[in-house]
């Protein structure tokens, strides 16, 4: 599904990824960690398509398009989701119709007509409980005045009614407390399927508790240094980075 | 008018022979005498008038106009253009060619409580006497003393105690010349107490290449525990150039909601828009939404007028300006010695979409009770990049995600909007001019 070939991106002319090599199938959970500062949010954004990155070299190939040639908003109508680290609060701009827009934004790329008011309404009701997300926040500004867990909730909501591809969550778990986080995972747990990816961004092993990965892949200083399966987090987080850090610049020295 | 003289010699060899009055009628010659005189003492304001620093009017006068004033007739498919471009209402609607009632393309309310007449057959009309000319803060401004004294005609509009009506009023004001013209109509409003009406003014040029120079004036009065709904919606087409005067007094208790919205693309709109509260416990709600492209000139100049303690008054003005447009705003607030308990807001919020739009704006309280609450505020500012981006990786595109983010922006603005089909209107409006934007 994604294909990541030898990525570099800078930003402000600082070289942040240094060649990213991943290959994303579906129906799998990628796990990316990693210390403060080695590119794990950077790569979200470079995926995503964030402006103020600029890739150097490499290519990004996602379902057989060149991703990087797509604007922000056509890779989301591909089929690329992210999850907000930090979720943008815009008031004036209410939850529902900022999801009736983009669904229908959606929809009109891949030649469909807009979704009807009540299957609308049926979807929202249904996706809604998948992370218990307050029906009140609905008419609310978007995200304007929610608590950091209902932010992290809302993303997670968006994520079910757009139904994306590729999911890639940016520490989505930060800030959670473990109740939220517990729900959080769990609405995640119910949208994988065979044809679905996930790429979640985390610090901790504690998400991944509650949502086991296929493969957890070590960033550091711009580049995947060690892949590993659900047993590498726990190594992970029982030793700290600091040994992987010291093999890393073993190699480069020898 | 000959190009060699200055517009205001021009206008200063003397009052116009009656042929430029049309109503005709000697009731109001007196008055109108005394505002000639009065214009002639003011003069014409230069950038070096205080009131004008920002707006170069006497570039706009540089043409020549005709004061003729024409009765200006309008087809019924030409009626049909207009109406694709003014809000569709459920509404009674007074249509108003160069400042004339037609009555045939109207739809009045019946004969009631609520009275729609032409002020030129009102000269006789005890309210007019009392009313006409009389507001403190049209004396000293030049264009409301010569709209004065040259007026050709407008609506005279008289709400009886505890009136009201089910409907709101349309006026649609249309403006057609072959010619320059410089076109003077006038409108006086008296809602006696008690009384309750819902305005909606739409402005519409169909002028192809002349320029059509509206100068315009209308005076309200609300009686005590009076209520008026008033909204303001601008959208002539480029050569349209209009300096309004809305001047209102409110006495006790009464409420008074005004709307103005400038949309494009007229190339010169001031808004001088003026309350004076003579009566104690009232309400004064002043929005303003001003979109403007190309090359338009926005000024909107506001006063309100605190005399007496108990009143409250809240402004909020919001500005998006495109292309090389220009902005201007002035917030006047004069809290008198006596007006104590007074509670007096104002906001001016800027959203530019270019980099050679501008804006000026400037607030002026003057404050001499002490027991009040006063606040006021500015901001100018563009599109938050991580707000854009957010939307768009959503999967909304440039154009839809920038819609949003404007009618986000006037939603402070449209959601005080009480006719849903007017709100409609404009989030219709907003789209285009973001999308006009956008496809530029």
């Amino acid at each position: 599904m994604l294909t990541i070939k030898n990525l570099h991106a800078e930003v402000d002319g600082k070289k942040i990824l240094k060649g990213i090599n991943l290959e994303i199938k579906r129906g799998e959970m990628h796990a990316i960690m990693g210390p403060n500062g080695s590119g794990k949010s950077s790569l979200s954004s470079v995926l995503a398509g964030r402006e103020n990155y600029t890739v150097t070299e490499g290519e990004v190939i996602f379902e057989g398009k060149n991703l990087l040639d797509l604007s922000p908003e056509n890779r989301a109508r591909e089929g690329i989701f992210l999850a907000f680290q930090y979720p943008v609060e815009i008031p004036g701009v209410s939850n529902l119709n900022f999801l009736k827009t983009a669904l229908n934004e959606i929809r009109t790329y891949h030649g469909l007509a807009p979704i009807e008011a009540k299957e609308f309404l049926k979807l929202t009701k249904e996706k809604q409980q998948l992370v218990d997300f307050n029906a009140n926040l609905m008419n609310r500004s978007l995200n304007e005045g929610f608590s950091g867990g209902e932010k992290k909730r809302n993303e997670v909501f968006q994520l079910a009614m757009l139904d994306p591809k590729l999911a890639i969550l940016d520490e989505t778990d930060s800030g959670l407390d473990i109740d939220a986080l517990r729900i959080v995972a769990a609405g995640v747990n119910k949208l994988r399927s065979v044809d679905k990816a996930f790429m979640v961004i985390t610090h901790y092993q504690r998400l991944l508790d509650y949502i086991v990965p296929d493969f957890v892949h070590v960033l550091y200083d711009g580049r995947i240094v060690k892949t590993g399966n659900k047993e590498l987090a726990l190594e992970l987080e029982e030793k700290g980075y600091d040994w992987l850090k010291e093999e890393v610049h073993q190699k480069e020295s020898v | 008018m000959t190009s060699d003289k200055s517009f205001f010699d021009f206008i200063s060899n003397g009052l116009p022979g009656p042929e430029l009055r049309k109503d005709a009628d000697n009731a109001i010659l007196p008055a109108r005498q005394l505002a000639f005189s009065r214009f002639r003492a003011l003069g014409l304001p230069s950038v070096k008038t205080e009131e004008w620093r920002y707006t170069n009017i006497q570039r706009f006068l540089k043409d020549s106009f005709s004061l003729a004033q024409e009765e200006g007739t309008i087809t019924a498919e030409q009626l049909k253009t207009v109406n694709t471009r003014v809000p569709q209402l459920d509404s009674y609607t007074a249509v108003l060619v160069n400042g004339r009632l037609q009555t045939a393309l109207s739809k009045l309310p019946a004969e009631g409580k609520v009275s729609i007449s032409t002020l030129s057959g009102a000269a006789n009309n005890t309210q007019l006497q009392l009313w006409f000319d009389k507001h403190p803060h049209l004396q000293q401004q030049p264009f409301a003393a010569l709209n004065a004294a040259l007026f050709a005609d407008g609506l005279f509009i008289e709400a009886g105690v505890n009136a009201s009506l089910d409907k709101p009023l349309h006026i649609l004001h249309i403006y057609t010349t072959a010619e320059n013209a410089f076109i003077q109509p006038r409108h006086l409003l008296v809602l006696h107490k008690g009384a309750t009406l819902e305005i909606v003014e739409s402005s519409v040029g169909l002028n192809e290449t002349a320029i059509a120079f509206v100068n315009s004036v209308t005076e309200i009065i609300l009686e005590e525990n009076a209520e008026l709904w008033h909204y303001n919606l601008q959208s002539s087409e480029k050569n349209s150039r209009h300096i309004y005067h809305t001047s209102t007094v409110q006495k006790a208790d009464s409420r008074y909601h005004h709307f103005n919205f400038t949309l494009p693309s007229a190339e010169l709109t001031r808004n001088n828009l003026s309350v004076a509260l003579t009566g104690s416990n009232t309400e004064t709600n002043l929005h303003g939404l001003y979109l403007a492209t190309d090359q338009q000139h926005v000024d909107n100049h506001t006063f309100v007028d605190h005399l007496v303690p108990n009143c409250n008054s809240n402004e909020l003005y919001k500005g998006v300006l495109l292309d090389n447009s220009n902005g201007v705003f002035t917030g006047k607030i004069h809290v008198h010695q006596d007006a104590q308990k007074t509670n007096a807001f104002q906001q001016n919020n800027n959203l530019l979409m270019s980099e050679k739009a501008s804006i000026n704006s400037q607030p002026q309280l003057e404050i001499y009770a002490d027991d009040v609450k006063c606040s006021h505020g500015f901001t100018v500012g563009r599109f938050s990049e991580e707000s854009l981006f957010y939307l768009r990786s959503r999967g909304i595109g440039e154009e839809a995600a920038k819609t949003l983010l404007v009618n986000a922006f006037a939603f402070d603005i449209t959601d005080q909007v009480h006719i849903p089909a007017l709100q409609d209107f404009l989030s219709e409006k907003i789209r285009k001019y973001v999308s006009g934007a956008i496809n530029n």
